[in-house]
């Protein structure tokens, strides 16, 4: 590979300690590539230039020193702009937040400057993670490297545009209801919603926070287990952090899938979904089959009803995290008459429609004898499906779905269509109700040469055998396919 | 037709922990605007609290004392409104799953003693402070608000009483027991007019005899003793004008003025709130076993009730066991002093009388008066030996309180030392006889009246430092 922009982390990791390169070398690479790609697909909201310039000499001084604390040593990094930076402007895509710059560091961001990583820039979202297009941002959308015609999934597009264009060698993202995987199906890469719990949310800004989740986006598997070790594990500032031990994610990469049985579940495939996306995903099943695996059909009859539940908790939630968005602190801020006017004035001014309806519905859902009909309900029906999984797992190790019913869709496509763009979530939303695992892994491309994702889904802690299964499928699909954006002719 | 006052409070407590509810931040009241923060506390975006341990404990505390049940598992809830001191407009409290429920509270009002239901104590954050500007402190014109933190994430015990009241002055007595309970468990310093105790108050009329509750309103900022019993005599006496003219009571919430002595309305049932409680999804339930709940209930100290019982038994008036057995500073000097020697009434009577009118009128609390258990001993004992007059004894307190030393030293600096030496006091009383003859005829002639004036003029050829008793005894022995 000519470009170090288009390197994996364990390729880049071993040229850096190889001497290769430099850190700052690399830093370049991922510069020009972004310098290129920008224009076109507004992947980043911010580039902290001098932020990652600093971080990359003070890598190449360790890498000197040879004090290594890890793969992502001197790996340019990028981070949705709903994770808190020091001193870095963090606007959840959001006019409410214009100009904030928190005065702290979350945990994982904490992690990744402990590990050597270099903050390259904050990517474009779905104001504050809510959509799947990432056309719900304040600051314009980003469109997909494969065809800047459509969009690159959503919420956390600009980290999947970014990774897939070589304008970031690794990306986190939250996963609140499909958020990292969705984009990274759309986009050709690698993306892992892992265990609730897992990665620390201290710092990051929530959406809904019984289902939102830290995890990356990159371009292998391996990268995504190196991605996820730098910055999981206990965090005692996180009150629903995991307190045990980080489970090992790296010793079976190589073990394959002999003797494993492949759950395949009824109601994420066949209705609804895209034929050619579920031919790419029935010829994964059957690679696996072929691999030794055992293929099970499983059913979770529950999942009918986990969009209108998750459209229940997670506005509820929302509704009230996002309530300190008021113009008396920080960000936007509206003259009233009165403070109740200058705060809703603020409010109507400061968030785009789609924030504003989710905070309306929420609103709605918790309030005085509609709760229970509508968020007790739902929590009625999560318990639902955490059963429907548990039954579901005493018969398979892992769950197997499309990621998306679709391949990536033009700009604007569903845009006037709320459910339309809703039901782009519809097998991903499930794994957030339950707080387990799952990883979108590309597999194939449909007849416009756009990515499909397989999505593998496991129960809670269950990283290992979920990484398993996905090394195995990345060896088979053998997905080579580049995002047109991210080939040399276009630098 | 007679009314049944029903009356219930809800009474908010901070507790005073080193950090606060959610975060490591300190508790301290006294630092400068907005120093004891962090992004937990400022409630900044992407920020979690983390439940403080202690706060837990402490609540268990106030709850075990009020005699509640523990729960095994409670959960932290969301209230949900808009203020501008609120840092996340929502306040992290408990809602439905409270962690004490169902105890209660035995309240003696001149002798009746009642039992009050607690119908739950549970913990939230408090709020930051808001100070608006103009137009008397309302937010409604004020021309700017400030805005401190500090005060942000607090803890904050709630205690609510069943509605089980049935008077303002019941009602206050609830009250300074209750006070006397958190002072004595030493969780809160319980300021009433600094706030770190507060109570709203809802109060109802009945008809005599009814088992329904009427319309309740809640009566909202009192902040002493005093002001509560007003407002609550206030808030009855406007219900029963109401209900006598035929008029309907209103559900409202009511703002009581203190300089006013009324009450204004604030809100009505249509403006109130919809908090949409939500269970707090940053965080994961409490969960008490029994060996913490045991190893809590193990240590509590002894309570007003217990203590005031055992001064009773020791003779104690009931006035004076309220105050030392309520007050743990009171109670401290008390049982310094009676160890000291000192008879347990008289340093009692202390107490409740000089010290407090003393510090009363200087502003001042027990613990930065100086005033010590031995030092009160000291004082009674030589009010009883017949060194210092009642009146002498007085300004001795008050040199105590001014920081001037010892009993003994401030008498004799102060020149208060009585004579009561006979054999001082012999030579004075006969030249007094000898001087006026007229009386000494009439006291022999046994016109007891004359001995006053007797003793008054010893008093004036001493000085005022002759003992009067030790005189009187001269006098009568002459009279013999």
């Amino acid at each position: 590979m000519s470009d170090l922009a288009d390197l994996s982390v364990g390729g880049a990791a071993a040229g850096l300690r190889a001497g290769e390169f430099t850190a700052v070398e690399l830093l370049e690479a991922v510069h020009r590539r972004a310098a290129v790609t920008e224009a076109e697909l507004h992947a980043y909201l911010t580039i902290d230039r001098d932020g990652a310039a600093r971080a990359a000499v003070a890598a190449d001084s360790a890498l000197r020193a040879a004090d290594d604390p890890g793969p992502l040593l001197g790996i340019p990094v990028a981070l949705k702009d709903n994770m808190v930076t020091r001193g870095v402007e963090t606007t959840c895509s959001s006019k409410i937040l214009s100009g904030y710059r928190p005065p702290y560091d979350g945990t994982a961001v904490s992690r990744l400057r402990a590990g050597g990583a270099v903050i390259f820039g904050k990517t474009n979202l779905d104001e504050f993670a809510m959509g799947s297009s990432t056309e719900n941002s304040a600051y314009g959308p980003t469109r997909n490297p494969w065809d800047p015609e459509r969009v690159p999934g959503g919420s956390s597009g600009g980290s999947a545009a970014a990774v897939a264009a070589g304008s970031a060698m690794i990306a986190y993202g939250s996963d609140t209801g499909g958020s990292i995987r969705q984009p990274a199906a759309l986009c050709g890469i690698v993306g892992v919603k892992p265990t609730y719990g897992l990665v620390s949310r201290y710092g990051l800004i929530a959406f809904a926070s019984s289902l939102d989740q830290i995890g990356p986006l990159t371009r292998t598997v391996e990268d995504a287990v190196a991605a996820l070790e730098v910055v999981g594990g206990h965090d005692p500032a996180d009150s629903t952090s995991y307190p045990g031990s980080f489970p090992d994610m790296r010793s079976g990469l190589e073990a394959g899938v002999s003797g494993l049985r492949i759950g395949v579940v009824a109601e994420l495939n066949g209705a609804g979904i895209d034929p050619a996306v579920q031919a790419a995903v029935d010829e994964t099943v059957a690679g696996l089959e072929r691999a030794g695996a055992t293929v099970v059909p499983v059913s979770l009859p529950s999942v009918a009803y986990a969009l209108s539940a998750y459209y229940l908790i997670a506005p509820a939630e929302c509704s009230a995290n996002l309530a300190r968005f008021d113009g008396v602190r920080y960000g936007l801020r509206r003259h009233g008459e009165t403070v109740e006017e200058m705060m809703s004035t603020t409010r109507g001014e400061g968030f785009g429609p789609e924030v504003t309806r989710r905070i309306l519905l929420g609103t709605y859902a918790l309030s005085a004898g509609y709760y229970d009909a509508f968020y007790g309900q739902a929590q009625r029906v999560r318990t639902l499906i955490i059963q429907d999984f548990a039954d579901a797992y005493e018969q398979a190790d892992v769950l197997v779905s499309p990621t998306s019913p679709t391949t990536a869709f033009p700009l604007g496509a569903r845009t006037e269509d709320p459910l339309s763009m809703y039901l782009s979530d519809v097998c991903t939303i499930p794994s957030n109700m339950s707080g387990d695992p799952a990883i979108s892994v590309p597999v194939g491309v449909d007849e416009n040469g756009l990515p499909v994702g397989f999505q593998i889904m496991a129960p809670a802690l269950g990283e290992p055998v979920m990484m398993r299964v996905a090394a195995e499928v990345e060896r088979q699909a053998g997905f080579t396919a580049r995002a047109r954006l991210a080939t040399s002719e276009v630098g | 037709m007679t009314w049944e006052t029903v009356i219930g409070i809800e009474t908010h407590v901070e507790l005073t922990t080193a950090s606060k509810m959610f975060c490591g931040c300190p508790v301290d009241f006294g630092a400068p605007p907005n120093t004891n923060v962090c992004p937990v506390c400022l409630g900044l975006p992407g920020a979690l609290p983390v439940v403080n341990g202690r706060a837990v404990e402490y609540a268990m505390t106030i709850g075990l004392a009020l005699n509640c049940s523990i729960a095994p598992h409670s959960v932290f809830a969301r209230k949900n409104y808009f203020y501008p001191d609120m840092p996340k407009n929502y306040q992290i409290s408990q809602y439905d799953e409270p962690l004490c429920v169902a105890g209660h509270l035995d309240v003696d009002t001149d002798g009746e003693v009642a039992r009050i239901g607690i119908t739950r104590v549970h913990m939230e954050e408090d709020t930051g402070k808001s100070t608006h500007v103009g137009d008397g402190g309302r937010i409604q014109a004020a021309s700017h608000s400030l805005l401190d933190f500090n005060r942000a994430g607090v803890p904050l015990m709630e205690i609510v009483s069943e509605p089980d009241l049935r008077s303002p002055e019941q009602a206050r007595a609830f009250v300074a027991e209750l006070r006397g309970v958190i002072l004595r468990l030493g969780v809160s310093d319980a300021k009433l007019e600094e706030g770190s105790m507060r109570f709203d108050a809802n109060v109802s009329l009945r008809p005599s005899g009814s088992t329904e509750f009427g319309t309740k309103v809640e009566v909202k900022n009192m902040n002493s003793l005093r002001s509560l019993q007003r407002a609550l005599e206030h808030e009855v006496e406007r219900q029963q004008a109401l209900l006598d003219a035929g008029e309907p009571v209103v559900q409202e919430t009511r703002h009581w003025n203190e300089d006013a002595g009324t009450t204004s309305g604030m809100r009505s049932k249509e403006e109130a709130f919809d908090y949409r409680y939500f269970p707090e999804p940053d965080l994961v339930p409490v969960e008490v076993d029994d060996a913490w709940r045991e190893r809590v209930a193990g240590a509590l100290p002894e309570l007003p009730a217990q203590a005031r019982a055992r001064y009773a038994s020791a003779g104690l008036d009931p006035v004076a066991a309220d105050l030392v057995s309520r007050d743990p500073a009171a109670g401290t000097i008390f049982e310094e002093a009676t160890a000291a020697g000192a008879d347990a009434q008289t340093v009692a009577n202390w107490l409740t009388g000089e010290v407090t009118a003393l510090l009363r009128r200087q502003d001042l609390s027990l613990e930065q008066s100086g005033v010590t258990g031995a030092g009160l001993a000291e004082l009674a004992e030589m009010v009883d030996d017949g060194r210092l007059s009642a009146s002498a004894a007085k300004e001795v307190l008050a040199g105590v309180v001014a920081g001037e030393g010892n009993p003994e030293s401030i008498a004799a600096e102060r020149d208060l030392i009585q004579v009561s030496d006979v054999s001082a006091l012999e030579p004075v009383v006969e030249e007094v006889l000898a001087a006026n003859p007229d009386a000494v005829a009439k006291l022999h002639e046994g016109d007891g009246k004359v001995i006053g004036f007797l003793i008054g003029q010893v008093m004036r050829a001493t000085g005022g430092k002759a003992d009067p008793a030790a005189v009187t005894a001269i006098l009568r022995g002459k009279s013999a």
